[in-house]
């Protein structure tokens, strides 16, 4: 459990003010020149100590993503640049925009910080299309920090940076990072291919590190209160606070910020005043945003919540976007809905995505009545295989894990739906069976 | 070098080598259906998925994956790729079925079928069942104008006529909208494509979504006979092969040829072949009482020999040459003419400036046309390559993409499908470039590689006493192409001819000689009554009302311009219907081969004239066209080296640009107004007139 002062998100609900006089209030921007002289190898030292992972929902060592990036001194021409992913759109997820609006100067202050370890003196965030007044917000208090020549040309901590906040158009697939790129120099959001990676050629063919809002806005209190304060908290591998956001079945869905390594459990249980109709009546959890496999009720009470600790529940901690499931839901019909998402949010141009979602959402949607075979259940699951790992960016993976995990964990459910359905069936033949060839 | 295992075996490859590339090298086959060498790599099918080891658990796209990407093993072995293991099966059994789940069940009436790489590599690489059972999905097909058609449910969105549209033809007239399952290739605004080398997308399609749209239903890939052969819509000279069924060309494909038209054709060379079946002479003609009337072959060389007999031979009697003209058949005219005492032939365009005493480095296109993709700055003078050479056009597209090679323009400011800089249309803004005036000026100063391409609207002006503007053109074009810094070995003078016979008349010398003059003379002359027997060898694009009371004499294929004007007219065979050299703008010798015959009693050109002159008791000493061609390549060795060029000759195009410049003021424009009926053979063809109509209409539209 998280202590009070341990918080870096003071002011995650807003009570505060978001601007640059209350930022300073709760501690921001205090010492940013000595960090900024520091260096840059200092900054990656203490991030790498502090053992900070992606917030993003992949978990990649952060300090690791930046060393990725030109050395000082290797100069062919190119500027190195940070790229914010804002375009938080993961279904299940909304902690950066709570960064955004509420608590800018973090980000502002990550960034300027971040790319001086990283050789950057430019930042561009992309913010996710649907957020409006995140965005008013954020270029606000931007605006501020240009003011108080905190950034931009000759500021006073001596390291010219500048901020570039760019608005998206709303497509899910815009939050993954090559799509993200495309998008942002303005053509279509489809994702490239890799290699190259970002770090050699990104944004405009320069060097570009990605990184999610909340990896860079824990930075400057990181480094204000030390790499090992970050990473005394949690467990090894899995340090530091985090962001965690609980939505669905439970008496009071929150974002709220705890420490990495508590279980299912006391985090409900502390703030989000427990499961609707008490823990007898959990069915499922989604632990870190839609495209997670689902976890059985019973499984995840105990579970800790953090990147080693789902993986072993065969999950994956993702953003820690928790969606909870009691038992009015149906799971068939709730993972339906999921497929359909990503059905619709496939950009289209890799064979497996484009034609495989659109399949695996029309079985479900069988399922989901119970108008199926019994043996498709083994096929919907290869079907998903077939996807995973075939694609040009992770959204086919994202679009096969939660129904890998509904037929891991509920295939009961759905036989039992396809025996129920079979059963009341009429002398008229409402089963049909497949087509014969 | 580096070194790389591919199912176990070793091979060593170039650096910047793909995955693909090298298994290739090793001898694996990978199929593909988005990857394309001549295009940006898309990665989109995800068909070439292979192995890797010591990668992530996942297979790899290997078009997409170079092989500088891999890491040696921990030892520092080479790394290694598998395209044979399980998973790599597994990989493609799984892409081959989500492409097939959309896909029609339609091949039996496909015109794709019998050379789909769908329908191949679902059966080398696919499984035999279906698990799909829902509803397929449906897609609206989309309009591209009279050439491509299309079937949209078909697509599998490789986005291969994106790429080529947007990259080679350089239009943004196609692209993928929507997006997911919901995506479709489209033309957006349902209008025609504008390039003249759309027809290329129907051969990239790997799969029946984009067919031709005049091929359609008429036949079956496997039911047609195929001929390589060589195309004459232009001076390029592109590879073909035309497919037949009997006697009827059925349709144009194109050949690769890196050093010609790489492995496009222009929508003219590709959708011809109507053209080649209608308007067609199919026998002789004599005027009689002012009216063409049927004849027989001994009836009309009975006439030509009275008219001959009458007008007493010598230079009273010319012969011009049309575009489409072979060697052959100008040798075998000129050898008539030969003996009848005349000097009067000629295959140039009226008032040509290249003189017959100039050297052939003069008019010939000598950096070649894989050439100008080193070239380092390029002028255009009098020339729209778009529309007289769709390929030298998109070479230069090609070299400007690469390197964004400096290009500028004199004469008519079209839309080439690259930026250039426009310098102005009239010989003094040449004049000022020679002199070194001007911002290009230095830039091709600089240059080591300058290429001038000069157009015949620069050398031919057509204008009575005209010639001059055209010898000066050519003059200051070798200057500029031979500046101080040129390298070593290069030569930049550059003719762009528009016309397949040009060249291969000037080699065997089918111009004025023993005091005859050249073609608009000897059409003023007929005029003035001072020539009286004309023979035009499929020579249609001159004034046939200038030709006064002159007896006419038209060997050609079609019922054009010089049929109408014609006393006697022969039938002879086009391209696709005889065996035939034909020299490019390059001076590149080829041969074009025999695909179906002539119809009715038409006849090869040279057996024509060599049955003539049989009537006129004057025999030409060759009774085959082997013994035809012994002859030829007796007196122009370089003519017998087919697909060479013969050696040019900087110093050649040095001593041009010593010549005296008299001329002051003139206007360059292209000669070619509209692409799509610039022969006999375009303007009879229905597909290639629509495709006219269309343009202007859009033009008009537009403006």
């Amino acid at each position: 459990m998280l202590e009070d002062k341990d918080r870096i998100f003071t002011n995650l609900y807003g009570n505060g003010d978001w601007g640059l006089e209350g930022a300073r209030a709760r501690g921001g921007w205090v010492d940013t020149k000595k960090f900024i002289d520091n260096g840059r190898d200092w900054i990656v030292n203490e991030v790498k100590g502090s053992g900070l992972r992606g917030r993003g929902g992949a978990g990649f060592p952060t300090a690791l993503k930046w060393t990725f990036m030109p050395k000082e001194g290797v100069n062919d021409g190119r500027p190195s640049q940070l790229l914010v992913n804002a375009d938080e759109s993961e279904p299940g997820t909304c902690k950066d925009r709570e960064i955004l609006r509420h608590d800018p100067h973090h980000l502002i202050e990550g960034c300027l910080l971040a790319g001086r370890a990283m050789g950057a003196h430019i930042a561009y965030v992309y913010i996710r299309g649907e957020f409006i007044r995140e965005r008013q917000n954020f270029e606000a208090a931007v605006q501020q920090a240009y003011d108080a020549r905190l950034i931009g040309k000759n500021n006073v901590h001596g390291w010219d940076f500048e901020i570039v906040v760019h608005h998206g158009a709303g497509a899910y697939i815009c939050g993954e990072e090559t799509a993200l790129m495309e998008s942002l120099e303005g053509k279509k959001g489809q994702p490239r291919l890799k290699p190259p990676f970002p770090a050699a050629m990104g944004v405009y063919g320069n060097p570009t590190t990605v990184n999610n809002v909340e990896s860079i806005a824990v930075v400057p209190e990181i480094l204000r209160r030390g790499g090992a304060w970050f990473a005394g908290i949690g467990r090894p591998n899995n340090t530091g606070t985090k962001l965690f956001m609980a939505s669905g079945h439970v008496n009071r869905p929150a974002v709220f910020e705890d420490a990495l390594g508590c279980t299912f459990e006391e985090l409900i249980e502390k703030h989000c005043g427990g499961i609707r109709g008490g823990w007898d009546n959990l069915l499922a959890v989604i632990p870190g945003g839609a495209s997670c496999p689902v976890v059985r009720g019973e499984d995840i009470r105990t579970a800790i919540m953090d990147f080693d600790g789902l993986r072993e529940k065969k999950s994956s901690f993702g953003t820690g976007g928790m969606i909870v499931l009691d038992k009015s839901t149906d799971i068939i019909k709730a993972i339906w809905r999921i497929a359909a998402f990503f059905k619709h949010e496939s950009c289209g141009q890799c064979t497996p995505c484009r034609e495989g979602t659109g399949w695996m959402m029309r079985v479900m949607e069988r399922m989901v009545q119970g108008r199926a075979q019994k043996r498709e259940i083994d096929m919907l699951f290869e079907v998903t295989k077939q996807i995973e790992g075939h694609t040009i960016c992770a959204l086919g993976d994202a679009a096969a894990w939660p129904i890998q995990g509904l037929i891991r964990n509920f295939r009961d459910v759905i036989e039992a739906r396809i025996d129920q359905y079979t059963w009341s069936s009429t002398s008229e033949g409402a089963v049909p069976s497949i087509a014969a060839e | 070098m580096a070194n790389i295992k591919v199912d176990g075996q070793l091979v060593e490859v170039p650096d910047y080598y793909t995955l693909m590339q090298a298994a290739e090298a090793a001898g694996a086959e990978i199929p593909r259906f988005c990857y394309h060498e001549r295009l940006s790599v898309a990665g989109n099918c995800r068909m070439c998925l292979v192995e890797v080891k010591g990668g992530p658990p996942k297979p790899q796209a290997s078009c997409a994956m170079g092989v500088k990407d891999l890491r040696p093993g921990p030892n520092g072995e080479p790394p290694e790729i598998f395209t044979n293991t399980p998973m790599v099966k597994k990989a493609r059994e799984g892409v081959m079925e989500f492409l097939l789940i959309n896909h029609p069940l339609d091949c039996p009436i496909c015109d794709q079928g019998g050379e789909c790489d769908l329908q191949d590599q679902a059966m080398a690489y696919g499984v035999d069942k279906n698990r799909f059972a829902e509803n397929k999905r449906a897609v609206e097909d989309k309009y591209l104008g009279p050439l491509v058609k299309t079937s949209m449910n078909r697509c599998i969105h490789c986005t291969r006529c994106v790429r080529f549209t947007t990259e080679v033809a350089g239009i943004t007239e196609m692209g993928l909208t929507g997006r997911g399952e919901d995506a479709e290739i489209t033309s957006y605004l349902e209008r025609a494509l504008s390039s003249e080398l759309q027809g290329n997308v129907i051969d990239l399609c790997p799969v029946g979504a984009l067919t031709s749209k005049p091929y359609a239903f008429h036949a079956r890939p496997w039911e047609l006979v195929k001929t390589e052969t060589i195309d004459v819509m232009d001076a390029v000279g592109s590879n073909i092969r035309v497919d037949s069924r009997g006697r009827e060309v059925m349709r144009i494909l194109p050949r690769v040829n890196e050093a010609i038209n790489e492995e496009w054709i222009s929508d003219k060379t590709r959708f011809i072949w109507d053209g080649l079946k209608s308007q067609r002479l199919d026998r002789p003609y004599v005027r009689s009482g002012g009216k063409l009337k049927p004849a027989s072959w001994d009836e009309a060389f009975s006439a030509i020999a009275k008219a001959i007999k009458a007008s007493g031979g010598g230079n009273r009697v010319g012969a011009i040459a049309g575009d489409l003209a072979s060697v052959e058949d100008m040798y075998a005219l000129k050898a008539l003419m030969t003996s009848l005492g005349s000097g009067m032939t000629d295959s140039r365009p009226a008032m040509s400036g290249i003189d017959p005493s100039m050297p052939r480095s003069a008019y010939i296109f000598n950096p070649t046309i894989a050439g100008i993709e080193e070239a380092d700055a390029i002028l255009i003078v009098g020339a729209n390559p778009r529309k007289e050479a769709a390929l030298v056009n998109a070479r230069i597209r090609k070299a400007w993409r690469a390197k964004s090679t400096p290009i500028a323009v004199i004469g008519d400011q079209a839309d080439l499908t690259y930026d250039y800089e426009y310098l102005g249309n009239g010989f003094a803004t040449l004049a000022d470039l020679a002199t070194g005036k001007g911002a290009f000026a230095e830039v091709l100063a600089k240059a080591t590689k300058p290429l001038i391409i000069v157009g015949e609207g620069a050398v031919s002006h057509g204008a009575a006493k005209s010639k001059q503007i055209g010898r000066d053109t050519i003059a200051l074009a070798a200057r500029l192409a031979t500046g101080a810094n040129v390298a070593e070995g290069w030569n930049g003078f550059a003719l762009l001819h528009n016309a397949a016979g040009r060249v291969g008349g000037l080699d065997i010398g089918f111009v004025p000689h023993n005091g005859g003059v050249c073609s608009a003379d000897q059409i003023g002359l007929a005029g003035d009554g001072k020539l009286d027997v004309l023979f035009l060898l499929g020579a249609d694009e001159y004034d046939m009302s200038a030709m006064g009371k002159a007896f006419v004499v038209y060997v050609g294929t079609h019922g054009d311009a010089g049929a109408h004007r014609a006393d006697v007219i022969l039938p002879s065979a086009t391209y696709t219907e005889k065996s035939g050299t034909y020299v490019n703008t390059e001076g590149r010798v080829q041969m074009a081969e025999r695909a179906v015959f002539p119809p009715g009693d038409a006849k090869e050109d040279w057996a024509i004239f060599r049955a003539l002159s049989s009537v006129l008791a004057r025999p030409l000493p060759f009774n085959s066209l082997s013994q035809l061609r012994a002859a030829i390549y007796a007196e122009f060795p370089h003519l017998g080296r087919i697909d060479q060029i013969a050696a040019r000759s900087v110093d050649d195009v040095r001593k041009l640009a010593g010549a005296t410049v008299k001329t002051k003021t003139a206007t360059f424009a292209s000669p070619v107004s509209d692409f799509y009926l610039t022969n006999p053979i375009a303007r009879a063809s229905a597909t290639m007139g629509e495709c006219a109509a269309l343009q202007a209409g859009l033009r008009q539209a537009a403006e």
